[in-house]
């Protein structure tokens, strides 16, 4: 009786503990961003110290409603791991008044709902020629072929930038067990919709470009046409889940791919 | 209407068509590219009477050979690769009529290390995501998103404007060695003191290993303070990261958005203009300047170049 009490006191005793550490953390999370210029025409907002699936998730949220504002004068941004950059005009706005406008819209998004993001579902075709080192990273990584595909597919990837090439997204989230190294001497191009693993990365080759990833698979579809108003396919914020397919559905994805006819599958994520 | 100008006979180096540059589409990858140097196009819009933000052509070192395939005004302006209409020596920085059958050729580079070809009407060539800029890397926007190849015939809607002369004043001066003003950081703490003490007091080398992506540079080592890399981050027009190996490397019109090297500073939008036409060669030294200070000349410079504008249209 009397140790079930004490038990009893000290479970009572962790979760206080636990809920002031969480709570120290978020205020440590919500109080730690840093502003510094970046050149005379932008500005870059950090949010963190490290790739961190919820510090983008912030950045995202503070995206979300300092693009509400349409504050005069900015002119684009790019979001990253672990910061964000505006790129503003300092005739129309003063850098004093972009950091109030920033500071503003910080607040706000601290006491705004969640976002929803978005999946999309990238169907991909594993191995042979357009996945030529497929049976590398089994082999580097002690799996047969199979589980690397088990591991890579069906799997919520958050899209963390978008950069390198338009529309190539730099996804978080790959399976420890499929971390590669790359390619000693890159291959001097590779097929657009090639999907790779580099390191700790994967992600979608958008365009046939020089790449020292190790190439696993290609997507049918594609992830940047210029023909529409906005013509990447993916943006920070969200993400990619990818989906093995064969070779016969391969090769129909990309005839209604090529005549704009397929839908890519998507659904909202749960929060 | 569409008229054909010009057909390329020879399309030197790297021909491409510029404006001043593609915002809005950085978050997905885009680089801004445009004019290298901002401040020529401007002038050479002015002078022949176009908005100011017209696509030009933009030539590194070997300018084109244009056979011109109607009358229309021109203006020349950046760097002065002696250019010639029918092999006759014509000046920079002034508009002036090329008929048709005439051909527009450059020979030596005496100055600079771009020339911008402005026409009256300007270029006519389908905007891609809200401009006529060439992505080099990106195979989109300007001609087919390529540079000039023999044989391409440019169109527009020429038309000819009373000539026009820049006050000598407003033509800048292309020095060596050259002095840039640079706003240190966003990765300052990347650096040692000694570090930053080179970057600042040190000359800096251009190497021939430049283009509209990048200009490399090489000179004394830039120590680091734990390592050269970052968590990869927005790269702005002007950021200088430095590698591993100490050398900095400026990043130009058609950047990288991003990038996971640690950068010591921004060359200021003012001094870009004079940055892009350095040759190969040419000694670089980087000036601190604060913010402030950096937005004042480029408030000033704003200004003046409206006010230009302002002048030649009323």
């Amino acid at each position: 009786m009397i140790r079930a009490f004490f038990l009893h006191k000290k479970d009572v005793l962790s979760k206080v503990i636990s809920n002031i550490t969480k709570m120290a953390d978020k205020m440590v999370r919500y109080v730690s961003i840093e502003i510094v210029p970046l050149g005379d025409c932008a500005i870059s907002i950090t949010f963190g110290n490290k790739i961190d699936e919820s510090i983008h998730l912030q950045i995202q949220q503070f995206l979300h409603i300092f693009n509400l504002r349409r504050v005069k004068g900015v002119l684009e941004y790019a979001p990253s791991y672990r910061s964000v950059a505006i790129f503003y005009d300092p005739v129309i706005i003063p850098y004093s008044q972009l950091v109030k406008e920033v500071y503003s819209s910080y607040h706000s998004a601290l006491n705004t709902a969640q976002i929803q993001s978005i999946v999309f579902r990238i169907p991909v075709y594993y191995g042979s020629e357009t996945g030529p080192d497929l049976g590398f990273v089994a082999d580097y990584n002690n799996i047969n072929e199979q589980e690397v595909i088990n591991l890579h597919a069906n799997k919520e990837y958050l899209i963390h930038m978008i950069g390198f090439v338009p529309g190539f997204p730099y996804l978080g989230g790959l399976s420890k067990k499929l971390v590669t190294p790359r390619l000693k001497k890159p291959r001097p191009k590779i097929a657009a919709g090639s999907v790779g693993i580099g390191g700790s990365q994967t992600g979608i080759y958008p365009a046939e470009v020089p790449s020292g990833w190790r190439i696993i698979g290609i997507t049918p579809i594609s992830l940047f046409d210029l023909e529409k108003e906005n013509p990447s396919l993916l943006c920070a914020g969200n993400y990619v889940s990818f989906q093995p397919i064969e070779y016969d559905e391969f090769l129909t994805i990309k005839a209604l791919a090529a005549d704009k006819k397929y839908d890519i599958k998507t659904y909202k994520r749960e929060r | 209407m569409k008229t054909p100008i010009f057909k390329v006979v020879k399309p030197g180096l790297q021909t491409t068509v510029q404006d001043l540059g593609r915002f809005g589409f950085r978050e997905y990858g885009v680089s801004p590219s445009g004019a290298m140097d901002a401040y020529s196009l401007q002038m050479g819009n002015i002078l022949v009477g176009n908005e100011i933000g017209e696509a030009a052509l933009e030539a590194p070192l070997i300018g084109p050979v244009l056979l011109a395939l109607h009358d229309v005004s021109i203006a020349i302006c950046g760097g002065d690769f002696t250019p010639k209409i029918n092999n006759l020596e014509v000046a920079l920085w002034k508009s002036m009529v090329i008929k048709e059958g005439e051909t527009l050729s450059f020979g030596r580079v005496k100055k600079g290390a771009r020339t911008y070809i402005s026409v009256a009407g300007g270029i006519q060539i389908p905007r891609v995501m809200n401009s006529k800029s060439t992505f080099l890397t990106g195979k989109f926007g300007g001609f087919d998103g390529r540079a000039l190849e023999e044989g391409d015939i440019l169109y527009g809607n020429p038309f000819i404007r009373r000539n026009r002369l820049l006050d000598a004043k407003l033509i800048p001066e292309y020095k060596n060695p050259l002095s840039v003003r640079v706003i240190l950081g966003p990765h300052k703490e990347k650096f040692t003191p000694l570090g930053i003490n080179t970057f600042l007091n040190e000359e800096y080398i251009l190497s021939p290993q430049s283009n509209r992506m990048a200009f490399q540079l090489n000179g004394p080592k830039i120590e680091h303070s734990g390592g050269a890399d970052i968590i990869s981050d927005a790269i702005p027009f002007g950021g200088i990261q430095v590698p591993a190996s100490g050398q900095p490397i400026i990043l130009m019109a058609e950047h990288q958005t991003i990038g996971g090297y640690s950068r010591i500073g921004s060359v200021i939008s003012t001094d870009l203009p004079l940055l892009a036409q350095a040759l190969p060669g040419t000694k670089i030294r980087f000036e601190e300047i604060s913010l402030n200070s950096a937005q004042n000349l480029l408030i000033n410079s704003r200004k003046k170049v409206q006010y230009l504008n302002w002048l030649s249209r009323s």
